[in-house]
């Protein structure tokens, strides 16, 4: 059996080079065709009908009216009457017409007489949520009586994050055609290989009918692995019109209000520690929404877990508001903000350096980890100049501008998932390989072909990469940071297996046994001996008429080696607020992170950027907005459901840990790790420069002054 | 989008011929900034649009008796790029820079700005412009942290202009032209406090079109705005003010301080203006000045941050406009 390990780091040609994104140039031009893009001969458009209010039962549904507009093809009812709609945005009925204005003209000739019902949707203040509130009982860990009692010092404080919404630019939706067997499904997807079996099963139909195609997404995030309800209903739309495409996406309100929220996470935290800054007890009572399905448990204390006396009473509150789904590292932001900020609070109470209290409690952190967090203390501080610039509690400089520098952590998984990759050498020397995976934009595609070209020792932009497709080999959906860890270790198994092949075909004219071949450089040659070789055309050439096809999987079980889980983060923000208007800006956001081995550096750090910006997003502006009477989601748009530009971000300044000790672990996905630590870092940067922590984020104006307002009045 | 008539004249008379006399009928399309989004939303469902950007008259900006007439089609860019209004009023530019959409800036037009609906989250969900459901407004007790603290019941929306507060503070006219003929108005005279959701936030009849601004000489009268916005990206202003002041060496002679953002309409601070007449500006005074703009405000139940906004914009305008670091 071949070594399927990856190459010593010294000895990499393609792996671990900055390339820069195989499809970049396709989408800066707008050759990339994204599904919303795709326009079918004969394609009807469809428009949804969505419940105004956030709890109802319909009486009575009318789509007369509707039916009869000139250009409507057909009306589908999603609730019918009887039937209780329990968000605002909930699907009612869905219309396909020749245009998307006629579309939208259609639903608004729908009547529904609704049964308007009473709904909550806040959650911000407990006391308000009555019997929505569904407590998950107590956990207690060790004597946290005992150790409160004992504590040299206490420290105390309250914390919200907020409801977010999925956003992403290319809405959710798809084209579908339903023509006797054969479903065509382009939908805006993570899942590729998978979302045709959900589709299928929603359809009652066998999955073998449904194909799928997606070349470019726009933006998932955790949001899109399931057909949904719009994908269903257009898949029968396409019936009921004879087979003729559909095209539905959500419109920007409909995809903020239901396409998936990340749920909120509010806590009073107390902290019982030593002078020292040791920890001792952990004392916590938090709730959370998502919706109708509440909120779990926030995963605290965050990294240190083996805080030893702990007591945890968490409370999931039901709101009338559209669901929650996978948001970009689900849960780590709001526990890596609720933790980091207690502990910086408790800091601040003793008058002490923040990193120093991290890394005298790294001992409660899992073991395997301990190490690089406090090496990834020390490159932060060091990058931010922190012992220079880092102040006590409270900027005292002249001026309304405050600065301060605060630090978040963050842990994630990212182990590589189920993936399978045919590789096919060609007698005329071309490559391709296929898997039924995605690039969710975090060049993906670019990755594979480095892994391919390494294993056979050709330049990356010689091999052809088919992904996209459910008719390749499958591979699992795009979550949890497991992509890039599934899809190179497939992609290595495959390459190297097919690499074999040829190896045994050409051996015999290199007068050598395959097992002293290697693939370098464009030729195939004997080991240590380079007068004994083969251009890989030439190599390639003595296949004859047969191509080499082979196979290879990652499977999660046995990974060989080649991906792994388990990395640690550490973000320091550097940010100034105006204490006049109470208006923050990022100066820094400092990023080291634990990663394994890098495929391409340059990529992996375009996703690190991202995540630092989504972070920024979350710390500063982000915000879905209930409002109590309507029900409604007030701003279900990209107007005041507020987004950074790039004057709103600072300097991003990215250290990926790539050392060999980290290399040798192999792949590990980075989609998700750095988007966690840093509204924890910006929230104890805002408290280090005005004095007074901002209990909630995002720490919008109106939330900064009063936290100086009550720090004056105090 | 409801389907319409859509109409291209050449001139003014052409245009005004072409709008009816009764609100909801007919709209003026120049940037299409706003009235897009209000058509897509349902909120406009006109029957006909009637585009201006083709009439020649209403475009360009040219000097005039010492001051400007600024043709309604100028887009923002135009404005902020012209030489003469970067010349004297440079209170005019940094409200239309306070548009960091270059997209915006480069199609939407100063007539627009003036004349586009308020972005209260209630009027475009729908719930009329004063927000009204079963009677009563959603406003008061509701989401209102980006309303108005200078309410005027039953409007609790701010007046959405970016250029209208430095307008007002400069004492520019508008030009409007209707089937009788042309009228002009003081800016601030422009708009109005609607009696119920089927009225209008301006004196605008149904088939007049905003055509020219004209704005006096700024000569020796030292402008700014200067408008709180959280973000760097496009973001609407949570307070604003613009002022221009009449200098006789270091004392002012006289004061306009015009607020934004606060108000249904664009707010006269009259009481911060008169006690400016006369005095040296310094930085104590021009926080005693904010916070006489804010004395008659009547914040609601999440917005009264915006006091302290205000009173910081009015500081930070005044500084700027005296050329004095705040």
């Amino acid at each position: 059996m071949p070594n399927y390990s990856w190459p010593p780091i010294n000895t990499r040609r393609e792996i671990g080079k900055r390339y820069t994104r195989l499809d970049g140039m396709d989408k800066a031009t707008g050759h990339a065709k994204y599904n919303s893009d795709v326009n079918r001969p004969g394609m009807l458009q469809s428009a949804l009908l969505t419940c105004p209010h956030a709890h109802a039962r319909i009486r009575g549904i009318d789509t007369s009216a509707a039916g009869k507009l000139p250009g409507v093809r057909s009306v589908r009812v999603i609730v019918s009457a009887g039937g209780e709609v329990l968000w605002a945005g909930q699907e009612i009925a869905v219309v396909s017409a020749s245009t998307e204005e006629i579309a939208r003209d259609a639903v608004r000739l729908i009547k529904v007489d609704y049964e308007v019902l009473d709904h909550m949707v806040k959650e911000d203040d407990l006391t308000k949520v009555g019997n929505r509130a569904k407590p998950a009982g107590e956990q207690v860990t060790g004597d946290p009586d005992k150790a409160f009692k004992e504590a040299e010092v206490t420290s105390e404080g309250q914390y919200g994050i907020p409801v977010l919404t999925h956003c992403c630019l290319e809405p959710h939706g798809q084209v579908v055609e339903w023509k006797g067997d054969a479903i065509h499904y382009w939908p805006s997807t993570q899942n590729v290989t998978g979302i045709g079996p959900d589709l299928a099963k929603n359809l009652e139909v066998p999955a073998t009918n449904v194909k799928v195609h997606q070349d470019h997404i726009g933006g998932g995030f955790g949001s899109k692995f399931g057909s949904d309800r719009w994908g269903i209903e257009g898949a029968r739309l396409s019936k009921d019109a004879g087979g003729r495409p559909v095209r539905g996406f959500l419109d920007r309100s409909v995809e903020l209000t239901i396409a998936g929220n990340r749920p909120s996470d509010f806590a009073r935290i107390k902290l019982a520690a030593k002078r020292d800054g040791t920890i001792t007890a952990w004392e916590s009572t938090s709730w959370s929404t998502g919706g109708m399905a509440g909120g779990g448990l926030p995963l605290i204390p965050y990294v240190l877990t083996d805080i030893p006396n702990k007591r945890l009473n968490h409370t999931a509150v039901q709101t009338n508001c559209g669901p929650l789904r996978a948001w970009r590292a689900p849960n780590h932001p709001q526990a890596s903000f609720l933790t980091c900020s207690a502990i910086e609070d408790l800091a601040a109470k003793l008058g002490m350096d923040p990193l120093e209290v991290f890394a005298k409690n790294i001992g409660y952190a899992p073991e395997a980890r301990r190490e690089t967090y406090l090496y990834q203390l020390k490159k932060a501080a060091e990058l931010a100049d922190w012992s220079k610039r880092w102040h006590r509690r409270g900027d005292t400089g002249a001026g309304p501008i405050k600065h301060g520098m605060g630090v978040g952590i963050s842990t994630w998984g990212g182990a590589g998932h189920q993936s399978t990759c045919q590789a096919t050498i060609h007698p005329d020397g071309s490559v391709e390989v296929e898997l039924g995976s995605q690039d969710l934009g975090t060049g993906t595609r670019t990755v594979i072909s480095q892994v391919a070209a390494e294993t056979l020792g050709l330049p990356h932009t010689a091999v052809k990469v088919k992904i996209g497709d459910n008719s390749y080999p499958p591979s699992n959906g795009s979550g949890g940071s497991t992509t890039v860890g599934g899809v190179s270790s497939s992609t290595r198994v495959a390459t190297m297996n097919a690499l074999e092949k040829l190896f045994e075909k050409v051996a015999p004219s290199l007068g050598a046994t395959p097992d002293k071949l290697e693939a370098v450089g464009g030729k195939i040659m004997v080991k240590g001996d380079s007068s004994k070789s083969l251009t890989w055309a030439a190599a390639c050439k003595k296949l004859g008429v047969q191509s080499i096809v082979e196979t290879g999987q990652n499977n999660p079980r046995n990974p060989r080696g080649l991906n792994t889980q388990g990395t640690a983060g550490v973000q320091i923000a550097d940010v100034s607020v105006d204490t006049e208007t109470g208006v923050v800006r990022m100066q820094r956001l400092i990023a080291v992170q634990d990663c394994g081995l890098i495929v391409n550096p340059r990529l992996a750090e375009s996703q690190v950027f991202g995540a630092c910006i989504m972070s920024i997003c979350g710390a500063l502006m982000e915000e879905r907005i209930m409002d109590a009477k309507t029900g409604r989601v007030m701003n279900p748009d990209m107007e005041f459901y507020k987004l950074a530009g790039i004057g709103d971000i600072g300097d991003i300044i990215v250290h990926l840990d790539i050392r060999e000790e980290n290399d040798r672990r192999g792949v590990i996905g980075l989609g998700e790790p750095p988007t966690i630590a840093g509204i924890a870092a910006t929230s104890n940067a805002v408290a280090n420069a005005i004095g007074v922590r901002v209990p909630m984020v995002p720490m919008t104006p109106d939330r900064v002054l009063k936290a100086l307002e009550e720090r004056r009045s105090a | 989008m409801q389907a319409f008539e859509y109409a291209s004249p050449t001139s003014v008379k052409e245009a005004v011929d072409m709008l009816s006399s009764n609100w909801g009928e007919t709209d003026v399309l120049a940037g299409g900034t706003d009235l897009i989004s209000l058509m897509k939303e349902y909120l406009h469902t006109p029957k006909r649009v009637v585009n201006i950007k083709g009439i020649r008259e209403l475009g360009g900006i040219r000097k005039s008796g010492g001051g400007l007439r600024i043709g309604a089609t100028v887009t923002i860019d135009e404005l902020a790029e012209s030489a003469p209004v970067r010349a004297e009023y440079p209170s005019l530019v940094h409200a239309a820079l306070g548009i960091t959409s270059p997209q915006i800036r480069n199609m939407g037009t100063v007539g627009g700005d003036l004349c586009q609906r308020p972005r209260c989250w209630y009027f475009r969900q729908g719930f009329g412009l004063l927000g009204i459901e079963n009677g009563a407004s959603l406003i008061p007790d509701g989401e209102n942290k980006y309303h108005a603290i200078f309410p005027h019941p039953p409007a609790y929306y701010v007046n959405p202009s970016s250029l209208a507060p430095a307008l007002i503070a400069l004492g520019a006219k508008v030009k409007l032209t209707g089937p009788g003929g042309s009228r002009e108005l003081p800016v601030e005279q422009l708009y109005t406090i609607p009696k119920d959701n089927n009225s209008r936030e301006t004196v605008l009849a149904p088939n007049e079109i905003l055509t020219e601004i004209i704005v006096p000489s700024a000569k020796g009268v030292r402008n700014a705005t200067y408008e709180v916005r959280q973000k760097e990206a496009l973001d609407w202003p949570l307070s604003a003010a613009a002022v221009a002041l009449k200098m006789k060496g270091t004392t002012i002679s006289s004061a306009r301080i015009v607020l934004g953002h606060v108000g249904p309409t664009p707010v006269i601070a009259g009481e911060a203006e008169r006690m400016l007449a006369g005095k040296s500006l310094n930085q104590n005074l021009a926080a005693e000045a904010g916070k006489a703009a804010v004395s008659g405000a009547k914040p609601l139940s999440e917005n009264a941050y915006k006091l302290q906004l205000t009173r910081v914009a009015v500081k930070r305008a005044l500084m700027e406009a005296a050329g004095l670091k705040a």
